[in-house]
Parts: C-alpha cells; sequence; structure tokens
C-alpha cells in the first residue's frame, strides 16, 4: 500500500516537473507556430545557474531558483527578441534546424564552463530527510517540490485565466489575425510570453535538479519528454499539458518501479497509443 | 425533366459548433447541365461545394452519384468516381511548372501516379494528354514556368486545366473568375465550352455577365438553403432576389447589408 | 494532335550516351582511391555508407516532406540485425545485409502507418519517440544487443564466398561503394518516376493532392517503408564493414547529425548527401579530435547562421552563384 503511495507521489512530482517545463513550450508553439526544440536548454540553464549558486556561493534554494527563473527568462526574452522572431514564417525543418543549432551551441557553452558530467545537487538542511504527513513517510524535498510547483501552477492558471496577459495570449493563440487587428501587439506580447515560458522551464529544471539530472546533454535527453507532454496534452493549451504530464509522470514511475527492466518503453508505447487515437491530443478543442 | 440525375442532395444539412451552415438543401444537377449557383458572401456556397467533394461531412442528410449514395466516401474516393473541382483561393503545387502541375492531376487520374519503376518521360499517352490541356487552357508558351510566376489570371487557368485533367463527370467551378476584370472573363467561358456535353458543370461566381452568359438554370444560395432556383430570365426577373443579393446593379454587385 | 516537346524538364531528363559515361566517371574515379590514396579506405568506406544513409533521408526529407528526427532506429535496425544474425551464426554479408533491410523496411511499416496520420509537431515527437523506444529496447535487451558495451563478436564470411573482410579494408570499400552505387540508380530512377514528381506535390500542397485523387497516407507510408529499408542497409554495412554496433547507431545524436550532412549539403537535391556527408565527416574527424565541445559549438553556430543567411546548403549556395553569374552574363 505504502508503495503506491510512493509511486503516486513521485510520480506526480515527476508530472510536476515535466508540466513547469513544458507548459512553455506548449504555449509559445501555440502561440508561434514554432518548433523550438531547444526548450529544454533553458531548464538546463535554469538547473546551472539554481545548482551553481546554491552549491559554490552558498546562496539559499529560494533566491537560487528565483535567480535562475529571472536570468533564464531575460534570456529568453533576448533571444526571441533578436533570433526567433526572424524565423516565425519559415519551415519546419529550417525551425528544427535552427532549434538543433541552438541546443548545440548550449550544450558545448555549457560543457566548457561546467565540465561534462552531471551536476552533483546539495540539497539544503531542511529539504533533506524525510517528513511525515498522514501517517506517510515521505522524502522532505519531494513534498517541498510538489508544495512549490502547486503553488507556481496556481499562480499560472491564475495569471491565464484572469489577467489582460493571459487573455491576450488565448486570444493570440486562438486567432492571430483577429488578435492584431483588434490592437494587441503581437510582437511584444510573444517577447513577453516567451520571456515567462523559458522563466518556468528554469524554474522546473532547477526545481527538479534531482528529478532530471543536470547535465550538458539535459536538453538532447529529455526534449522527447517535454514534446510528448506538448503533443499529448495539445498545443497552445495550459490545462492539456498538465493532465498529461501527471499522466506521464505517473505511468513512467510505475513502470520504472513495476517493470524496471522495461525502463522508459513501457512510456513511449503509451505514447504512441495515446496519439493514435487522439491525434490532437487529449483534451478535446473547445 | 428528362435523363438520369447525376449528383444530388437530399436533406442536407451541415453545422459548424452550434451554426447551422446548409439547411435542408434538396438539390440536382443532370449529366451535361450548365448550372450556376449564386447568393451573397456567407450565404454556403464554397461549403456546399465542399460537402459535394467530399472535403466536409455533412451533419446529416445523403449525397447521390448517379443513385449511388457517397455521403460516407472521402474525397479521393469521390474524385475517383468523376466529381472534380477548382478552388476559389487558388491553390497549385508553387514550384512546380504548369506542365508539372498538370502532369500529377493527369497520372492520378490514369492510375500511373504509383509507378515507381518507370521514368515519367516512358509514359507517352500521359504526357500527350498532358500538352492538350495545356494547350487548351491556351498556357503553351509558360508551360515551363513555375506556377508561382504565373501572374493571377493565368493561375486560375492552370486550376481549370488540373480540373479536366481529372476527366471529370461532373465539374465544379469555384469562382474561376475571381479576380478576373469582367472584360476577361470570356477566356473562362471559352474554356467552359470546350468541356463536352455530356458534363455537368456547375459554376459558382459572383461575376453576373458570365453567369447569365454561361448557366441553363441558376440556383440561388441564400444562409444555407436554396432560395430559388429557375432559368436565368426567371431569375433576374424575380425581385426577391434582386433584393437579396442582385441589387440594383445589373452587374451584380450585392445589395449593402 | 499535340507532339510531345522537349521541355527542360524533359531534356534535362534524357539522357544521351556521352551525358551517361560522364555521370558515371566520378564513380570510376573514387573507385580508384585504393590506389591514389591506400590508407584511406576505411574512412571512405564510412563516408559511402553515411551517404546512403543520407540518401534515405533525403528521400523524406527532400522530396515527401517528412521531417524526421528518428531516422537513426531504422539505421539501428538493420546494423543490429546484421549483427544479432551473425551472432548466431548466419554471416553471409548479403543474405544478413538484406535481412536488415527487410527488418527495418517492416519496422518503418509498423511506426510509420502510426505516425504518418498525423503531423507538425505530433509527427516529428512520435518520429522522436520512435527511435528512442528502439534504444530503450536494445539498451535494455542486452542478453541480445549486448547493451551499453554493444555487440562483439560480429564478423562475416568472404563476399560472394571470394572477398574476405580483412584489415585493410579492400572488400569493404568496393562492397559499399557498390551497394551505393546500386541504391542513388534506384533512387534516381524513383524520383523522376510519376510516383517521385507525386511526393513533391505532396510537399508543396498536399490538399491539393488529396483533390487530386492522391491516396496520400498509401504514398507516404510506400516511401517511408522504401527510406526505412535503404536506412537498414546503410546500417547493414556500417555493422559489417566495421563489425561492430552498439546503441549510437540508434541514437537521437545519429538522426541530428544525419539530418544535419544532409541539409549542409543541400536537401532535395540528390547531390546534397554527397557534398554535405563528406564536408561533415572530415570536418568532424578534424575538430571534434580536440574538444567534442568546440565541434558542437562550431557545428551549432553553422546551422544557426545556415537556417538564417543561406537556407539551402552548400548546393543551394552554389546554386545562387551560378545564377547570379547568368545574371551577370546577360546584357
Amino acid at each position: 500500500m505504502t508503495t503506491a503511495i510512493t509511486i503516486l507521489f513521485f510520480g506526480v512530482a515527476y508530472g510536476m516537473i515535466l508540466y513547469l517545463i513544458s507548459v512553455g513550450l506548449s504555449v509559445t508553439m501555440g502561440l508561434m507556430g514554432f518548433v523550438n526544440l531547444a526548450h529544454g536548454v533553458f531548464a538546463m540553464l535554469g538547473g546551472y545557474v539554481t545548482v551553481t549558486l546554491m552549491n559554490r556561493l552558498g546562496v539559499p534554494f529560494l533566491p537560487s531558483l528565483a535567480a535562475g527563473c529571472v536570468l533564464v527568462a531575460a534570456l529568453g526574452f533576448v533571444l526571441e527578441r533578436t533570433l526567433y522572431r526572424h524565423l516565425y514564417g519559415r519551415s519546419e525543418l529550417d525551425q528544427v534546424l535552427f532549434s538543433f543549432g541552438l541546443i548545440l551551441v548550449s550544450v558545448a557553452i555549457v560543457r566548457i564552463a561546467w565540465g561534462p558530467l552531471a551536476q552533483p545537487i546539495q540539497l539544503p538542511d531542511y529539504l533533506k530527510g524525510q517528513v511525515t504527513i498522514l501517517h506517510l513517510t515521505l522524502p522532505a524535498y519531494r513534498v517541498a517540490l510538489v508544495g512549490f510547483a502547486t503553488a507556481v501552477i496556481s499562480g499560472l492558471w491564475f495569471v491565464f485565466d484572469r489577467t489582460l496577459f493571459g487573455a491576450r495570449i488565448r486570444a493570440a493563440v486562438d486567432n492571430r489575425a483577429m488578435a492584431q487587428s483588434i490592437g494587441i501587439n503581437t510582437s511584444r506580447l510573444f517577447a513577453g510570453t516567451f520571456g515567462l515560458g523559458t522563466g518556468l522551464a528554469a524554474l522546473g529544471g532547477g526545481l527538479g535538479a534531482d528529478v532530471l539530472a543536470i547535465s550538458p546533454t539535459y536538453p538532447l535527453d529529455y526534449i522527447v519528454y517535454f514534446l510528448i507532454v506538448v503533443a499529448v496534452g495539445g498545443l497552445g493549451d495550459i490545462r492539456g499539458p498538465f493532465v498529461a504530464a501527471l499522466a506521464i509522470g505517473l505511468a513512467d514511475t510505475a513502470c520504472h518501479y513495476v517493470v524496471p527492466q522495461a525502463g522508459s518503453i513501457f512510456i513511449f508505447a503509451f505514447v504512441f497509443i495515446v496519439l493514435i487515437w487522439r491525434p490532437n491530443g487529449i483534451m478535446r478543442r473547445r | 425533366m428528362t435523363g438520369t440525375a447525376t449528383l444530388e442532395t437530399r436533406v442536407l444539412n451541415c453545422s459548424f459548433e452550434a451554426n447551422r451552415v446548409i439547411t435542408d438543401v434538396n438539390f440536382t444537377l443532370r449529366p451535361g447541365e450548365r448550372r450556376a449557383l449564386i447568393g451573397p458572401n456567407g450565404a454556403g456556397k464554397t461549403t456546399f461545394l465542399n460537402l459535394l467533394t467530399g472535403r466536409l461531412r455533412p451533419s446529416s442528410g445523403n449525397i447521390l452519384l448517379n443513385g449511388e449514395d457517397v455521403t460516407e466516401l472521402g474525397e479521393a474516393r469521390r474524385i475517383r468516381l468523376g466529381i472534380g473541382r477548382t478552388f476559389q483561393i487558388t491553390s497549385l503545387f508553387p514550384k512546380m511548372s504548369v506542365r508539372e502541375n498538370v502532369f500529377l492531376a493527369v497520372a492520378e487520374c490514369d492510375g500511373i501516379a504509383g509507378n515507381i519503376f518507370r521514368s515519367v518521360l516512358s509514359h507517352r499517352a500521359q504526357l500527350e494528354r498532358m500538352d492538350e490541356l495545356v494547350h487548351r487552357v491556351g498556357l503553351s508558351d509558360v508551360a515551363d514556368v513555375q506556377a508561382q510566376l504565373l501572374p493571377y489570371g493565368r493561375q486560375r487557368l492552370l486550376e481549370i486545366a488540373i480540373a479536366l485533367a481529372l476527366r471529370p463527370k461532373i465539374l465544379l467551378l469555384d469562382e474561376p473568375a475571381a479576380g478576373i476584370p469582367t472584360a476577361e472573363s470570356h477566356v473562362i467561358l471559352d474554356i467552359i465550352a470546350t468541356v463536352p456535353k455530356e458534363i455537368a458543370v456547375l459554376l459558382i461566381d459572383h461575376d453576373m455577365d458570365l453567369v447569365f452568359r454561361f448557366a441553363q438554370q441558376i440556383s440561388v444560395l441564400v444562409q444555407g438553403s436554396i432560395f430559388l432556383e429557375g432559368s436565368p430570365a426567371e431569375i433576374a426577373a424575380d425581385a426577391r432576389v434582386r433584393e437579396v443579393y442582385l441589387g440594383d446593379s445589373k452587374h451584380g454587385r450585392p445589395a449593402a447589408a | 494532335m499535340a507532339t510531345v516537346s522537349a521541355s527542360p524538364i524533359v531534356r534535362s531528363l534524357t539522357s544521351s550516351v556521352i551525358v551517361r559515361v560522364l555521370k558515371l566517371l566520378p564513380w570510376v574515379a573514387v573507385a580508384a582511391l585504393p590506389l591514389a590514396l591506400p590508407g584511406y579506405e576505411p574512412l571512405a568506406t564510412q563516408v559511402f555508407v553515411m551517404i546512403l544513409f543520407a540518401l534515405s533521408l533525403d528521400l523524406l526529407v527532400g522530396y515527401a516532406g517528412i521531417v524526421t528526427l528518428g531516422h537513426a532506429g531504422l539505421f539501428g535496425m538493420g546494423a543490429y540485425t546484421a549483427s544479432i544474425l551473425s551472432v548466431h551464426g548466419i554471416t553471409d554479408p548479403i543474405v544478413t545485409a538484406l535481412c536488415g533491410m527487410m527488418l527495418a523496411a517492416v519496422t518503418g511499416l509498423a511506426f510509420g502507418v502510426a505516425m504518418l496520420r498525423t503531423k507538425g509537431l505530433t509527427l516529428l515527437m512520435l518520429t522522436m519517440a520512435s527511435a528512442f523506444l528502439l534504444y530503450e529496447i536494445a539498451n535494455k535487451a542486452t542478453g541480445l544487443t549486448g547493451g551499453e558495451d554493444g555487440l562483439q563478436g560480429v564478423s562475416f564470411t568472404p563476399l560472394l564466398g571470394l572477398f574476405a573482410f580483412d584489415f585493410r579494408g579492400r572488400t569493404a570499400f568496393f562492397y559499399s561503394l557498390a551497394a551505393l552505387f546500386l541504391v542513388f540508380t534506384f533512387v534516381q530512377v524513383l524520383i523522376n518516376s510519376p510516383f517521385g514528381w507525386s511526393l513533391r506535390g505532396i510537399r508543396e500542397n498536399d490538399a491539393r493532392m488529396a483533390a487530386i485523387g492522391c491516396p496520400i497516407m498509401r504514398r507516404r507510408i510506400i516511401i517511408y517503408v522504401i527510406a526505412s529499408a535503404l536506412a537498414g542497409l546503410a546500417g547493414a554495412l556500417q555493422a559489417q564493414t566495421t563489425q561492430f554496433v552498439a546503441l549510437h547507431s540508434l541514437s537521437f545524436e545519429l538522426s541530428g547529425n544525419i539530418l544535419i550532412m544532409l541539409i549542409l549539403g543541400g536537401s532535395g537535391r540528390l547531390y546534397g548527401a554527397f557534398v554535405g556527408v563528406p564536408s561533415f565527416m572530415l570536418a568532424q574527424d578534424q575538430l571534434a579530435k580536440q574538444d567534442p565541445a568546440n565541434w558542437f559549438l562550431g557545428l551549432g553556430l553553422i546551422l544557426i547562421a545556415m537556417v538564417m543567411l543561406a537556407p539551402g546548403g552548400i548546393i543551394g549556395i552554389a546554386e545562387r552563384i551560378v545564377h547570379a553569374i547568368k545574371a551577370r552574363r546577360r546584357p
């Protein structure tokens, strides 16, 4: 019984990390129609900044996370303004090649700066060990992760549903030409959304440093998972990827527990089956 | 009415989300008939065409081809059964030449498009048919020019050539003269005149000169249902049609909404 | 009665005897490499294998318009099939190569039927997922595949019973060159067939192809199976000529690399593979030796620059230069 709870909990934690990283990709893809394979780069950089501040400079966990988030969001904003915006109308192949090039460049820079090995994480003392909640003993780090992620996700959904910024994004995703004709400055919206998306990815990367290991090959190792979340959850949506990410987090964790010899095989097979059944993602388009 | 009905719709309905776009349309197109479908913008003419070709699924009702129900058949199947169309918004193969554009259609129609081991050059019959069609629509002088480089009016002609290449039994023309000045629309008429007499032609257009010179019968579509059907003279004389669509001008500027 | 006039396309497709002979010359020249540059046979062999691989990808990316980041999955299928067969006693090179092709084709069929009904991001992601799936299976089935260490003890009997695969690599050289020649000839035939033309139509305007009655799904599956078979052949050749196979043959990195090699040369132009692959492999050979990070950095920058400034690859640049020269010549 406790194994089931543990799997559930670990799966949810993993799913939330996947969601935090992938939601930005879903929104920017739905908004700009740009196939950005390099999205994992921003999560990776968030992880590196967070871990470096924490381990090398002794900065506390939350400020390190925040710093990673802000710095990467700023970088994302700059990249969108300088590079990405020139490629919006281009063919899928060109976008794939560009983002692949970006991956290679960042992998190289990171490798030169931090070396080829995965970053060891030293969790702050208050996150080590276990906590007991409702007779369940769970690792403190994962508990904090779930709690913090829930808060961020709630905030994100609030921004999306209740603020003008969120409304503008939803309008532009639905119908870009129409949004422009009612006066929405789409190019500023794109930049802002891209910054938000990459900032969230950095948050996910830093928060999930113990879940998805921070190494120079991070963008290549994990991009397929982020794409799966987006494709299964539906482009331009923020609720669909949440369901998809949780489903994948739970399924992957469960599979690794129950059938460790199979590894991630079931996840990929599972994704194929889901997408054959629902090629546009699991959420029905409103 | 004499002869077997070739293309028929029965109580055809189509809805998008909550909007009924096509309502209870009963429509018949007989062999060799020259019929025009007119109506104000947004009446559903292109939607109706898409239902006929299979690009859209109706919410209810039936479409029959020579008495056989084809409602469930997809677009490719219906094309093989002889329903051909042109597009309101030119849809060509932009980087391929005029000849290549037409050849693709000829190849599909003649069933050789799946051949892997024989070169295009060895298919003499298809190449001849391709050249004949290019000549028929008057594009022989630009036969090797990329479709995207052609002036708009000639692109519309290529559209028609592609549709004719499919040897349609029924030809659906969606605003073939769109964007072409009225003075030049006779070119379209001339090409339609070369279409064999036994082929039924349904024309959608806003150019009333073209419509009235072409049509034997006219159907008026308003807000998704057939408002009136009759000969050009009957339609022109009907005050309701004039009010809804023709406006005051004989040249068919739609009445200001 | 209309006559079939010789349009430029038609003229370019027609091969006079002289042109045919001229086109064979580069092949003859390359075949003489062992005389001119002995010792380079192993490198040349790997270049031939990669060109074959890139040609199979060009059919998808350059002609059918199917962008895939999982083509290494089919390559690896061929490589592992040939290797596993050899370890279990079936060691004839041609038999195992054909088996590799067939298994890759079947794999391509299975995945293709599932994937090709989707498009855009979903399709791209599924192509990646298909290769990752195969990678994971190979990774975990260590008894069969050797897992992370790769498969040891892979060897093959002499080709046609006469030519042994030796250390000098002569047999491997001519074997892979012959295979490349045959595949290239086949691909040319395919491109110039009605089927090949219909692929271009599907790439340029699939809605219009549907509107002229083209069975798009069927055509795409057929080309995907063909491309998979050829990728499998390339993989089998690599296993046979290096007597080794490892997980790298199924990796995302390889899928990315082969795409880059093709694009570098120029996709959709058939000769792009011949230009891009040697350039990439030569550059990689020189630069990656010092520091892999520098190689990634350089390659990434080149990719970005290429997309932003010179789409069409090296051949695209060459075409534009030729065009500019011609334009200047005109009075």
